[in-house]
C-alpha cells in the first residue's frame, strides 16, 4: 500500500506565477521558428509577391484569431484554452475534438522542431568534417531536455522561452538594419521581384505555408491557469505577440526576397541564415544561426507546455482517463501528461517524414481556427455583452469571425491542392475518435462538474 | 571514434538520464501522495482576478 501525506480535503492546482511577458514568450516562442524556416515554401508555391500576399492574408487570419481568442479566453480562463472554451460554449463532442486538435497540432509541431534541430546539428557536424554525423541523438535529446524542463516547473520553462525568443527576435532586427534597406547596397528587390509566376492560383497555394508565419500564436491561452491575472495578461500577451509576429514576418520577407531569387528562396531550408551568409559577415552568420537554433528550441518548448495542458484538462474532466489530470505536488505541473506525450512526440520525430508531420499540425490548427469563428458567434449570441465579465472585447463583431471563416476555407483549398490525401485521412481519424468518444468515453465525463464558470444561463435557455 | 561521435553518445546518455529522472520522480510522487490529492485540481478559481470595467470591457459592475 502506498504511503500518503494527504490531508483529507487538501487540494493542489497549477501554479499562478506567470506575467504578460511569459504569455508573449509562449505565443511568439512557438511561432517565431516559422520566420526562420518554413514560410519560404510559400515563395516556391507562387513567387515572392504571392508569399507577401499570403503573409498579409494569413496575418489578417491570425489577427482575427488573436482578437477572438483574447475575448473568449479572458472570460473562460482555464488550462486547455480552446478546449475549455468549446466545453462551456458549444458542447462536449466539440470540446473533445478541439482538445485533440490542440494536442496533435502542438505535438506534431514539437516533433517537427526536434527533427529540424537534429538536422541543424547534423549539418554543423557535416560542415566541421564529420560526414557521418547523425541527427537522431539530438532529436531525442531536444525532446527529453525540454520535457524535463517542463516537468520541473512552468516559471523556469517560460522564462527560458522568454530569453531565447527575445534573442531570436532581436537577431531579425539586427539583420534588417545590417542589410541597410534605406541604401540599396544589399537589397535588390527591383531585379528579384518577378510578379506572379503561377498567377493567382499560386497566391492561393501560397496560403498553405503563409500560415507558417503565425501558426501557434493561439497557444497563449493554455497558460490561463498559470498567469497571475488572466484578464490582463492573456489579451496583453496575445495581442503584443501577434503585433511582434506581423513585424517579424514582414521584415523577414523583405530581407530574404531582396537578397535571393525566388527560385532558390522557395526551397531553402534556413532562409534567414542564408540571408546572413550573403552579407559575408561572420558576426551576422553566427547570430542568425543562434537565432535559428533558439527559435526552434523555443517552439518545441512552448509546444510541450501547450499540448500537456490540453491533455491534462481533458483528463481532469474525464474526457480522457482521469490519471492525466494529476498535478505534481512539488513542481505544480501536469507531470503525467508531460511524460505521456514524450513517447508520442518521439515516435513522430523518429519515424515520420517532416512534411507529413508539419501538414498534420497545420490541418489540426486549421480545424481549430474554424471552430474559433463558430465559437465566438455562439458566445456573443448566448452571453451578449454586459451579461458576463470580459477582460477584453474584440471590435467589429461578427466581421472578424466571418473573415476568419472565409480565410480558413481558402486555406483548406490551398492545403487540399498539395496534401488532399492527408486532409481526408485526418478527417477520417477525427470522425473515428469522435465516435469512440460519443459511444464509449462520454459516460465517464463529469457532466455537471465540468462547467466551472459562474455564468448566468445563456440567452434562450 | 571521432569527436562528433562522442557528442552523439553524450546526447544519448543525457537523454537516457533525463528520461530516467522523470520516470523515477513520477513513480516516487505517485507512491508518496494519494491519487485523490494528485487529481484534486479544479478548473476555475480565477473569478477574483478578472477585471471589472463595464463601460469599456463589456462586463458587469
Amino acid at each position: 500500500m502506498s504511503q500518503t501525506t494527504t490531508i483529507h480535503g487538501e487540494k493542489i492546482s497549477l501554479l499562478r506565477v506567470l506575467g504578460p511577458g511569459h504569455v508573449w514568450a509562449l505565443g511568439v516562442g512557438i511561432v517565431l521558428v516559422g520566420e526562420y524556416m518554413g514560410w519560404n515554401f510559400a515563395v516556391g508555391k507562387g513567387g515572392a509577391i504571392a508569399a507577401l500576399i499570403a503573409c498579409w492574408f494569413a496575418g489578417v487570419l491570425y489577427t482575427c484569431v488573436a482578437m477572438i481568442d483574447s475575448e473568449v479566453t479572458s472570460t473562460v480562463a482555464a488550462a486547455g484554452g480552446q478546449y475549455a472554451q468549446a466545453k462551456h460554449i458549444v458542447g462536449p463532442l466539440m470540446a473533445f475534438n478541439v482538445g485533440l486538435f490542440l494536442v496533435f497540432a502542438y505535438t506534431m509541431l514539437e516533433a517537427a522542431n526536434a527533427i529540424t534541430l537534429g538536422y541543424l546539428v547534423q549539418t554543423v557536424g557535416g560542415m566541421a568534417g564529420f560526414a557521418e554525423a547523425q541527427d537522431k541523438p539530438f532529436i531525442v535529446l531536444t525532446i527529453m531536455f525540454l520535457a524535463w524542463l517542463n516537468y520541473r516547473g512552468v516559471y523556469a520553462t517560460l522564462t527560458f522561452n522568454l530569453v531565447i525568443t527575445a534573442i531570436a527576435f532581436i537577431a531579425i532586427w539586427v539583420l534588417f538594419f545590417s542589410v541597410q534597406p534605406w541604401t540599396g547596397t544589399y537589397m535588390k528587390h527591383g531585379e528579384l521581384l518577378t510578379g506572379l509566376p503561377y498567377g493567382w492560383l499560386g497566391v492561393l497555394a501560397a496560403m498553405h505555408f503563409g500560415m507558417w508565419f503565425y501558426l501557434g500564436i493561439e497557444g497563449t491561452t493554455q497558460a490561463a491557469e498559470e498567469v497571475r491575472s488572466p484578464a490582463r495578461a492573456l489579451p496583453l500577451g496575445t495581442m503584443t505577440g501577434i503585433i511582434t509576429l506581423l513585424i517579424a514576418a514582414t521584415m523577414t520577407w523583405y530581407i530574404c526576397t531582396g537578397l535571393m531569387p525566388w527560385e532558390y528562396l522557395g526551397q531553402a531550408v534556413t532562409p534567414l541564415f542564408d540571408a546572413a551568409r550573403l552579407t559575408d559577415s561572420t558576426v551576422l552568420m553566427v547570430l542568425l544561426f543562434i537565432g535559428t537554433m533558439f527559435s526552434t528550441l523555443a517552439s518545441a518548448n512552448g509546444c510541450i507546455n501547450d499540448a500537456s495542458r490540453a491533455w491534462f484538462s481533458m483528463g481532469r474532466d474525464r474526457y480522457l482517463p482521469q490519471v492525466f489530470g494529476a498535478v505534481h505536488p512539488k513542481y505544480r505541473t501536469p507531470y503525467r501528461s508531460i511524460v505521456f506525450l514524450v513517447p508520442v512526440a518521439l515516435v513522430f520525430a523518429y519515424f515520420a517524414p517532416l512534411d507529413q508531420v508539419i501538414t498534420f499540425s497545420i490541418l489540426s490548427g486549421l480545424l481549430e481556427y474554424t471552430f474559433m469563428a463558430i465559437n465566438v458567434m455562439m458566445f456573443r449570441q448566448k452571453w451578449p455583452l454586459g451579461t458576463i465579465k470580459r477582460g477584453y472585447v474584440h471590435p467589429f463583431h461578427p466581421l472578424p469571425a466571418i473573415v476568419l471563416l472565409l480565410l480558413c476555407s481558402a486555406t483548406y483549398f490551398a492545403v487540399f491542392l498539395g496534401y488532399g490525401t492527408q486532409l481526408v485521412a485526418m478527417m477520417v481519424f477525427y470522425i473515428i475518435a469522435s465516435l469512440w468518444f460519443a459511444f464509449h468515453r462520454y459516460k465517464f465525463v463529469r457532466r455537471g462538474a465540468q462547467f466551472t464558470m459562474p455564468w448566468p444561463k445563456p440567452v434562450g435557455y | 571514434m571521432h569527436n562528433f561521435q562522442l557528442l552523439e553518445y553524450a546526447a544519448w546518455g543525457l537523454s537516457a538520464l533525463l528520461g530516467l529522472w522523470m520516470l523515477i520522480d513520477l513513480i516516487r510522487t505517485d507512491r508518496t501522495y494519494s491519487e485523490e490529492m494528485l487529481t484534486s485540481s479544479q478548473e476555475g478559481e480565477i473569478d477574483d482576478t478578472l477585471i471589472l470595467d463595464a463601460p469599456h470591457q463589456g462586463g458587469q459592475k
